[in-house]
């Protein structure tokens, strides 16, 4: 067994404000969560699935744990004998030491993977108990601010983590594109197909908007960066910013619309395509007018019709799950069928789809400075799996995975390189 | 008024009662909360998602083979005792006597000896449970008074079921009338500890299920 403590703050937080916790905690309790938090029977089966615990072997790891304030907060205010626990202190009162006490709980060792959401045999969907406990937080000031936090707040005054304007993003995509050779299609005022960016993509893998680029002019059908709703990234859903996740969601949304899509493409980036395909049409209030798909899924579905056509390319080579594409996204099979029309000899790593281990830097993991020892703690059990399956290379689909990816190759001595299922189909289409 | 007429008697009726209303409250107080539409266009139409929810009531009973090496120990564990106790309540002639007086179903008991054994296998893993639950690291941070209240009153039912069987430390009446007294006061405590996953455990994986459905992820 392996224990990390977790490491002192960078910086002494603010006083966690305990009333705005509370009301964050249980603003959007509805059935299925009120359900979630009333069902556990303290199994700890949950702590097996997570790759934290099963690492450091910590208890304080074990998933359900991680939102017992949210559930507290739920049984004093809100549950249907919310006056008992009240009127008899079954359920003790939010405080600011067990606000503070929580945060690396919450923050630093949830990659909001769902992998104990897999094995609850309540069914309790804990990765979205810890995405509400994390409203609570948020609102009490408790997001890291090293630096998952201050990335937040400044996406949410610029609509963009990194303070990417549109002019800025325009001449970007411009560059981007006379560098590859690769003609750019920006702010159209009619385009069918609207491709976003993920700011990973932005600041580290530029080449990935020429592969974009690239394969929709392959495709033909009219389609156009809008550089008034760009970046999906949304690390205001990972810091627990509601108000700040909605905004980046409709500003998308309504770049969207403005061009008329019907179709918008999320980046190889997990978390911004579960908040696009699965919570955008909420924030709207209703049925978007476009369909949302992830860029595997587009890819997969053209290269079925035949709309987009592949060289095959003598690969060995293995391939990383994004758990919030495949697992908690419903997009599992899409870089299978990619994988396979290239021609790819494809060696699955172990637990492969639906139960695959996250890569460690999920949640906006990879964003806390102080969570690094977790986070390679974590990426142990993928180098481990990777390097069983003998494949030179690993392909994903999520920049923040292969982000994380490249930089535990890195620090550990990796040979194995990472690469881009999205550049790799670009670079092989057919004529 | 003896023992086992208050416990037959008013005894059952307050502890029905509270049953009743205690579920109603609890799954009320869950339900009524205010819903929330999904308006995100599903990868499946209504009918799949429903066979999906209801699939997940069964697939949730046996963990995914990955993780059997981390919990398979602890599961079979589990479902010692959840079987032993199904057998006793099920198969036992008293229970069915009483069920077939109540909802007039009856079925042929399970010999006498076989109740006994189930019985023993049975508090033996509630046993084991508990001390797993009072050491293994994971299971004494998660573990609140629900869990050792809802212990010993499972426990207490079993318990007094096997000295009723043997009629051996007190006489048949006043075992009968403990057995009874512990039966209804696991009722009473059934609607507001953990031993109310007797019914959420269905709704709950049934909403996973239903939910992960509409997105087409594993459920």
């Amino acid at each position: 067994m392996n224990v990390i403590s977790p490491p002192p703050a960078q910086q002494a937080p603010p006083p966690a404000d305990v009333s705005r916790a509370l009301r964050g905690f249980i603003a959007d309790v509805g059935p299925t969560v009120a359900l979630s938090l009333e069902s556990c029977v303290h199994c700890g089966q949950c702590a097996e699935a997570c790759q934290f615990y099963v690492q450091t072997g910590d208890p304080r790891y074990t998933p359900i744990h991680k939102i017992e304030l949210f559930k507290q907060t739920y049984n004093r205010e809100l549950g249907p004998f919310a006056f008992a626990y009240k009127f008899f202190g079954l359920a003790p009162a939010l405080t600011t030491e067990t606000l503070t006490e929580w945060q690396d709980l919450v923050y630093d060792s949830c990659n909001m993977c769902g992998r104990c959401s897999l094995i609850c045999p309540m069914g309790i969907d804990i990765a979205d108990l810890v995405e509400q406990t994390r409203h609570g937080m948020y609102q009490a000031g408790l997001a890291p601010q090293d630096f998952l936090g201050a990335i937040a707040e400044k996406e949410r005054a610029t609509g963009s983590p990194f303070g990417l304007t549109s002019e800025k993003f325009r001449d970007l995509l411009h560059e981007i594109g006379a560098a590859h050779g690769v003609e750019m299609h920006v702010d159209e005022p009619k385009a069918e197909i609207v491709p976003t960016v993920s700011s990973i993509d932005v600041k580290t893998y530029p080449g990935s908007m020429a592969a974009i680029a690239k394969i929709l002019n392959h495709l033909g059908q009219p389609w156009s960066f809008r550089t008034d709703g760009f970046d999906a990234d949304n690390a205001s859903l990972t810091a627990g910013d509601r108000a700040g996740q909605d905004a980046v969601t409709q500003g998308i949304v309504a770049a969207a619309i403005s061009c008329g899509a019907k179709t918008l493409v999320m980046p190889e980036c997990g978390h911004s395509f579960t908040e696009m395909r699965w919570e955008a049409a909420n924030a709207y209030g209703k049925d978007l007018p476009f369909r949302v798909l992830h860029i595997t899924e587009l890819m997969a579905e053209n290269i079925q019709s035949g709309k987009i056509r592949v060289t095959k390319v003598k690969q060995t080579a293995t391939y990383h799950d994004a758990c919030q594409v495949s697992r908690r996204g419903g997009a599992t099979a899409a870089p299978r069928v990619i994988l396979a029309a290239l021609g790819v000899d494809l060696h699955e790593l172990e637990d492969a789809g639906d139960a695959n281990w996250c890569c460690g830097g999920g949640g906006g993991v990879a964003l806390i400075k102080r969570a690094q020892p977790l986070r390679d703690a974590a990426f142990a059990i993928k180098k481990k799996q990777i390097e069983a399956s003998g494949a030179p290379i690993v392909y994903t689909s999520c920049s923040g995975c292969r982000q994380t990816l490249d930089h535990g190759g890195k620090a550990s001595g990796w040979t194995t390189t990472v690469g881009s299922l999205l550049e790799l189909v670009a670079d092989n289409l057919a004529s | 008024m003896t023992l086992l007429s208050f416990a037959r008697g008013p005894g059952m009726q307050v502890a029905s009662l509270i049953f009743i209303a205690g579920m109603f409250w609890r799954l009320f107080g869950i339900f009524l909360l205010r819903r929330r539409v999904a308006h995100a266009a599903a990868r499946h139409p209504f009918p799949i998602r429903l066979l999906g929810g209801a699939v997940t009531i069964f697939t949730r009973t046996i963990p995914r083979r990955t993780f059997w090496p981390r919990v398979g120990a602890g599961v079979a564990l589990s479902y010692v005792f959840h079987v032993g106790l199904f057998i006793i309540l099920f198969g036992g002639a008293p229970h069915i006597l009483i069920i077939h007086e109540i909802f007039g179903l009856s079925w042929p008991g399970l010999p006498r000896g076989v109740i006994v054994i189930a019985s023993g296998i049975t508090l033996a893993a509630l046993i084991l449970l508990l001390v797993r639950r009072l050491t293994h690291p994971v299971l004494r941070l998660l573990s609140k008074p629900d869990d050792y209240i809802s212990w010993a009153i499972v426990f207490l039912p079993v318990a007094t079921g096997i000295l009723l069987s043997g009629e051996t430390i007190a006489s048949y009446g006043t075992l009968l009338a403990l057995h009874i007294l512990s039966i209804e006061a696991l009722m009473i405590w059934l609607p507001f500890g953990k031993l109310m996953h007797v019914s959420l455990v269905f709704a709950g994986r049934f909403v996973l299920g239903y939910n992960f459905s509409r997105k087409g992820a594993a459920t």
